[in-house]
């Protein structure tokens, strides 16, 4: 899409970001050296008008970013909004201020809506109660699907060509398990330079599964989600994507056995992309020990070693993006025996937050890494123009101001999001996302909704 | 305080002894003609079952009212539960009521587990989906130490082998008694076609192996599970009649077995799927005395739990956060 055009409320003011650091070129994990540069930004009709020191413009309003770090605007390739259908769990407007607040300027709308979005109706519905919230750019996925029934494909190309130019594809809660339809659906979105987001489990492998097969499940009597089901699909599909050519995401990426053979993949040139969570890269199934559902979640939490190998893969980019996933569920569907609860945790508010614990704190990824994985990335698998472009002059004004050096603070659940399932409550997470700018408007100052 | 039994694993050892010898005392008291203590006078012990399981609500019953609880019996059929109340609400009605104790029998694993963090009275777990049964396991140590290990107070089953048969992967009987048995000191071989067994397996306290016939001259003890019905549908093995003849004991099996061993079963049987009639009605069969332990055992641990004093079990099933991956 081509991003939402700035509407009259959100132009006029002009905004001089004052001493923000600006992670820059060669700057190296683990080494002391900083070669980000320390700088003025300039924000004005919707771009970045000037970058340099010592800038001056009379008018402009006034922040002070000093310590602070200047990244696109994230960018979320997996968000449920829920709307239409469970507004009870999240509305459009809900989820994306849970979004600003942790930083993104645009999520992908999963299709797994009430009705689905498997129609330009849905999609168009969907796209403009985006644009009306203004939080961020609301991009749908439609449904590969019709009714996620996984039996004959949705109007994808009506949908593509709608007014919410939809070129993500996704049946995510379900997989679309016939090899064949998988074929055809990757092989027929190619006229649009369309792309299927496969959520990669074989149902029958995991029919009534609970928790990833190992020694949790075993010792806590829960279902196992044995990992092979989901490296089975992902192997199948890689191989589906060489054969027609044609572009492959893969949701979700849960085990080190889906990062050997999306590596394998990658080796041979062909056109597949994958994301991960951010409670995949930090949590693991021994959480299920207490039953407490906050931690059931499809596909499930995984062993140490599989958080490790996650953490590798993003860090040397086999795996391209995080995408959070962001589930929300209402209290009873997770106040109830682990088998009866919902499957899902929200994210928005707290990726960031993680990544930085996961990933940078680690040495694995500095600033820059984490802007290429969180924005520049999805943007580009997710096909959009207007987002996820290195902060220079002239690129769009979305970003994001993070503060690396707040104290760690416990996530507390109460945030914009209507549902309280994040996995992380209680959890000391470093960090605290300051400020978000969509098209030169802020939607989120000193932490809170502007 | 909070005090509940929800996992085997949850018992030392001294915390199993204590319980097993309380039974022991608590065992005379069938043969008196009274079969009454007033030691929970007044006490409110509340049988909250969600599946049908006649014989462990009877014994749990017998149990409390042995010991003078008051016993209420609340059985998910024509309750608020049939109509949608949560397991949530169900506990917190409970709670309102003043229930001491609360037995759980529930068909979701971790069932009795979010049950202790709503309630204030003590939870005991009368079998959580397939997940644990641990009083199960209490009174199958008790039959044991009885038949082979003279009984003796503060005797554990020390090199005995126990060998556990049939499903093991759907069972909360096996869960519970690899936990129970490894600690008392017995040596668990789990006997399974290897669809029927945890795929982590390898990190239980226990041996493995595929060929119950070679395991059978080696058993002190033969613990036969159930087959359950809907299994025998859903391609674990290829037919009943292949899971009799490889699995199930018979005459024949029983035989192979050392003079002195045991034959044991949780009840309720499958007669001619996992065992014969004439074993389990051989003198070898401890089946109809398990049940009967079943009762004392329970008493115990009622009695541990609520009445007396020094219950070493585990206070919360607050479970220790782990640690984030680093």
């Amino acid at each position: 899409m081509a991003g939402n055009p700035p509407t009259a409320a959100e132009t006029p003011a002009r905004w001089l970001i004052r001493g923000v650091t600006v992670p820059g070129h060669g700057e190296v994990p683990g080494n002391g050296e900083q070669r980000s540069r320390v700088t003025d930004m300039l924000l004005g009709g919707g771009s970045i008008t000037a970058i340099g020191s010592g800038l001056n413009h009379s008018g402009a309003r006034v922040l002070d970013a000093e310590g602070l770090i200047a990244l696109p605007g994230l960018v979320d390739l997996h968000t449920h909004l829920r709307e239409p259908g469970r507004e009870d769990a999240e509305t459009v407007e809900t989820g994306t201020a849970a979004a600003a607040l942790g930083g993104y300027t645009a999520v992908h709308a999963m299709a797994n809506t009430d009705p689905v979005a498997d129609t330009a109706g849905v999609v168009e519905q969907v796209w403009r109660l985006g644009r009306t919230a203004g939080h961020c750019d609301v991009q749908p996925v439609g449904a590969v699907t019709s009714g996620l029934a996984g039996a004959r494909l949705a109007e994808l190309g009506t949908m593509a060509d709608s007014a919410a130019r939809v070129r993500v594809f996704s049946d995510d809660g379900r997989c679309v398990s016939d090899p064949l339809l998988m074929r055809r659906a990757l092989e027929y979105v190619k006229a649009f330079d369309g792309v299927i987001a496969q959520h990669a489990q074989d149902p029958r492998l995991t029919e009534g599964a609970q928790l990833n097969e190992g020694e949790m499940s075993a010792r806590l009597g829960l279902a196992g989600w044995p990992a092979v089901a989901e490296e089975a699909i992902i192997a199948r599909d890689c191989l589906l994507a060489a054969h027609v050519g044609s572009a492959l995401h893969l949701c979700h990426v849960s085990t080190a056995g889906s990062v050997e053979i999306i590596r394998w993949a990658k080796s041979k040139g062909w056109p597949v992309t994958a994301e991960v969570t951010p409670h995949h890269l930090l949590l693991t199934d021994e959480f299920a020990a207490g039953y407490d559902p906050v931690f059931k979640v499809n596909p499930p939490l995984r062993t140490g070693a599989d958080v490790a190998e996650l953490r590798r893969a993003l860090a040397d980019g086999t795996i391209d993006c995080v995408a959070t996933d962001h589930a929300p569920h209402p209290v009873e569907a997770k106040e109830t025996e682990w088998a009866e609860a919902a499957f899902g945790m929200t994210g928005l508010e707290t990726a960031l937050r993680v990544v930085h614990q996961a990933m940078v704190d680690t040495g694995l990824l500095d600033w820059r890494g984490v802007a290429d994985r969180m924005s520049v990335r999805p943007a580009r698998i997710g096909r959009l123009t207007g987002q996820g472009i290195p902060l220079a002059v002239g690129a769009p004004a979305n970003l994001t101001l993070y503060d690396p050096a707040a104290p760690a603070e416990a996530v507390v659940p109460a945030g914009a999001s209507k549902s309280r399932n994040t996995p992380f409550a209680g959890m000391e997470l470093p960090g605290r996302v300051v400020a978000t700018f969509l098209r030169g408007a802020p939607t989120v100052l000193d932490g809170k909704l502007a | 305080m909070k005090r509940h039994l929800i996992s085997a694993a949850d018992l030392s050892r001294a915390d199993a002894l204590l319980i097993l010898d309380t039974a022991e005392e608590l065992a005379g008291l069938a043969d008196r003609p009274i079969k009454k203590l007033p030691t929970l006078r007044g006490r409110t012990v509340v049988n909250l079952f969600y599946e049908d399981s006649t014989r462990t609500r009877i014994s749990f019953e017998a149990a409390a009212k042995r010991l003078s609880a008051d016993v209420i019996n609340f059985s998910a059929k024509g309750s608020s539960v049939a109509k949608g109340e949560s397991l949530k609400d169900t506990a917190l009605t409970l709670e309102a009521m003043g229930a001491d104790a609360v037995v759980i029998r529930h068909g979701a694993s971790g069932a009795a587990h979010r049950l202790a963090g709503w309630v204030r009275g003590s939870v005991l777990n009368a079998g959580d989906g397939t997940h644990e049964h641990p009083t199960q396991a209490l009174l199958d140590a008790f039959t044991i130490r009885r038949r082979l290990a003279s009984g003796a107070r503060g005797a554990g089953l020390d090199g005995l082998r126990v060998t556990i048969v049939g499903d093991v992967l759907h069972s909360r009987v096996a869960r519970s008694n690899v936990l129970l048995l490894s600690t008392l000191g017995a040596e668990v071989t789990l006997a399974a076609p290897p669809t029927l067994l945890p795929h982590a397996v390898a990190s239980w306290p226990c041996a493995v192996s595929y060929d119950l016939d070679s395991e059978l001259p080696k058993s002190d003890v033969v613990m036969m599970l159930r087959v359950q019905q809907e299994r025998m549908t859903a391609a674990y093995f290829p037919s009943v009649r292949e899971y009799s003849r490889r699995y199930g004991l018979d005459v024949a099996r029983m035989a192979r077995l050392p003079e002195h061993a045991i034959v044991m079963h949780p009840g309720p049987m499958n007669r001619g799927v996992e065992i014969a009639a004439e074993v389990a009605d051989s003198v070898r069969s401890t089946i109809v005395e398990q049940v009967a332990n079943g009762v004392t055992t329970r008493m115990a641990v009622l009695y541990l739990l609520l009445g007396g004093t020094e219950f070493p079990a585990t206070e919360v099933p607050a479970t220790e956060v782990p640690a984030v991956a680093r």
